[in-house]
């Protein structure tokens, strides 16, 4: 990946490479001590060998985030985060890392690429230290001491190194880019997520990103069931209050205007009616107070038809499952209503284990299809936001049975 | 006593009180000034909102579980926007003498809000139709269907607290004949019999499976 500033030019390029070189040099020097360090106990004080596995093991870490710093300073390459491992604390983490196969490869790329890599990096470095050094021989061996002074003007060495940094030189920036971009591909391919890891964490994104769409409509949802019940229908409320006093304290009045409060009053329970109606179906307040079982009885018990009800949820659901259950059982009944021709309906909502089964079931005349009609579209739609699963049973006939499945809680954030 | 955030609608409700000839002794807009007031008036009954601030979910049931315990006197009239049968059970599961749960829009019925309100300042229960509505729909459907109609209706009637006169007017029938109806359906369900009109709801809830 390059940067948006555009390439950088040649010197901050060739100062970007001997950077990477030298702190490539020292990263995996520091590996390569720690071989070192290994090989001598093992050999003299096998008992103290425990020493530096613990040090490659805990540090891995670390040098991994040194590693993904490095690369993306000097040599413009991003390398993806691996998943990080979630649990309560470092411990925990620590241990669930070891468990996963990202972390192996990072150790593979710190211990067993990196000493290799190292010497590699050294070599370049070496080279481009000995022919900088060679061809600026002269200006400066005045400075060495007499007797490291091995090359003499007499000799003829000093003009032979200067030649070889001359012919070196110039193949040394391509030859370190070559060394950048094979680091890079072997890092990226270590250090960074597997295809598969790098799945899990989109679907692991996308569904994070879902449940947060999820609790921001249902939040939309109460927020203006509230603003209705704090605003519209308090007011209602109260002006058929009035018309009701009117009507019962203004007992002198001439029918006509009787007639006229009395209309008024009637119209103004009706529009409070409906206006419950709409504010009960967006999202009723005893569903968050007291949970599924208390807020389903009151749609039943609206439904011009005998329901029948029976909830057994011991263990409540996560806030938007249980807001998926309210609707489908609402939406089911309002279907059964129109379209059913039934005479009775049966309401069964369940917990076993972490999912949520509700069943309408009801005696019309059958022949529901969700292809067909926007209510189960929507329905099923709505079951599918949150992972449930939805069956209908309704031959011509009937009766119907819609049965909808849900798990209990959502990935994440809810 | 009343305890309501809405002001346009506590000043209705105070109206209609006055206008029944109830003197109305303090106003709160929260729970906590309601308990404040009964405890310092202590007043016959406390008309209460089920939803008001800082929450605004069901402080105003739970303030009415507090009142009927701590001061027994005062009868409670439970006002909802949506009434739940949840409430009014938690409510009934104590005690139900004076004990009302009406939906808001019921005050607009003056005449029937303030027999309501005497009924439950008295001591007796006043509950929503729709609260028993919401009962019914819970019971195993055996002994409820082996009502006929008319003993339904009568029975989701007794269930809200009216006596039989009350029964006989709202159906347009003698007492006589609700009296019968209501024999025949303690018959058919199994209810202790009793006397007052609380004790025979107390009856109904504990067979629709709220209390006792």
């Amino acid at each position: 990946m390059t940067r948006s500033e555009g390439r950088p030019g040649r010197r901050a390029r060739l100062t970007a490479q001997a950077a990477f070189l030298s702190t490539g040099v020292l990263l995996h020097g520091a590996a390569f001590l720690l071989w070192v360090w290994f090989s001598l106990t093992v050999v003299y004080a096998p008992g103290v060998a425990v020493a530096p596995l613990l040090f490659a093991t805990a540090g891995a870490t670390s040098v991994t985030w040194l590693q993904r710093r490095r690369f993306a300073t000097y040599a413009d390459t991003d390398i993806p985060h691996t998943p990080p491992v979630k649990a309560p604390d470092a411990f925990r983490r620590a241990r669930g890392r070891l468990r996963t196969a990202a972390y192996w490869r990072h150790l593979g790329y710190h211990q067993l690429a990196g000493p290799v890599l190292g010497a590699v990096e050294a070599v370049a470095l070496v080279l481009w230290v000995g022919s900088i050094g060679g061809i600026t021989y002269y200006a400066w061996y005045w400075m060495l001491p007499r007797r490291w002074a091995f090359v003499q003007w007499s000799d003829g060495s000093g003009w032979k190194m200067g030649v070889v940094g001359l012919v070196v030189l110039p193949f040394l920036p391509r030859l370190t880019g070559a060394l950048l971009h094979l680091e890079s591909v072997i890092a990226r391919r270590l250090l960074g997520p597997s295809r598969a890891e790098e799945l899990a964490r989109r679907v692991e994104d996308l569904a994070e990103r879902r449940a947060e769409t999820l609790a921001a409509a249902d939040a939309e949802r109460r927020r203006i069931e509230r603003d209705l019940h704090d605003g519209a229908q308090q007011r209602l409320v109260s002006l058929a209050v009035n018309l009701g006093l009117a009507r019962a304290t203004l007992t002198d009045l001439p029918p006509e205007a009787r007639a006229v409060i009395d209309e008024a009053h009637r119209e103004a329970k009706e529009a409070l009616e409906e206006l419950n109606h709409l504010v009960r179906g967006l999202h009723p307040h005893v569903l968050d107070d007291r949970g599924l079982d208390a807020a389903l009885s009151g749609i039943a018990a609206r439904a011009p038809l005998p329901v029948q009800l029976a909830v057994d949820v011991p263990e409540r659901a996560a806030p938007a499952v249980e807001a998926v259950a309210y609707f489908v059982v609402s939406e089911a009944l309002a279907n059964v209503t129109k379209h059913a021709r039934a005479s009775r309906a049966e309401v069964t909502v369940a917990r076993a284990g972490d999912t949520l089964r509700v069943r309408v079931v009801d005696d019309g005349r059958g022949g529901a299809d969700p292809s067909g009609g926007t209510g189960l579209t929507g329905l099923t739609h709505r079951v599918a936001s949150v992972d449930g699963t939805l069956a209908i049973d309704s031959p011509r006939g009937g009766p119907t049975t819609i049965t909808v499945e849900l798990p209990c809680t959502l990935p994440s954030a809810l | 006593m009343i305890a309501e955030d809405s002001v346009l609608l506590r000043i209705g409700v105070v109206k209609v009180l006055e206008t029944a000839g109830f003197e109305v002794v303090a106003e709160a807009d929260d729970a906590e000034g309601l308990l404040r007031a009964v405890e310092e008036h202590r007043p016959d009954i406390a008309v209460v909102d089920v939803r008001m601030p800082p929450g605004f979910t069901d402080e105003g049931v739970r303030a009415a579980l507090v009142i009927r315990k701590q001061w027994p006197d005062t009868a409670v009239l439970m006002l909802s926007q949506y009434v739940e049968e949840r409430y009014a059970a938690e409510l009934l599961a104590t005690n139900t003498s004076g004990v009302g749960y009406l939906l808001k829009q019921r005050v607009a019925d003056v005449e029937e809000f303030i027999e309501a309100l005497r009924r439950v300042a008295a001591g007796g229960t006043a509950l929503d139709p729709q609260v028993v509505a919401q009962l019914l729909v819970r019971r195993p459907s055996d002994p409820v269907g082996r009502l006929t109609e008319r003993e339904r209706e009568v029975l989701a009637l007794m269930a809200e607290g009216r006596s039989n006169a009350g029964i006989a007017v709202q159906l347009v029938v003698s007492e006589s004949a609700v009296a019968k109806h209501i024999n025949n359906i303690l018959a058919k369900l199994d209810l202790p019999r009793a006397e007052g009109d609380h004790r025979r709801v107390l009856a109904v809830l504990r067979f629709l499976g709220v209390s006792g």
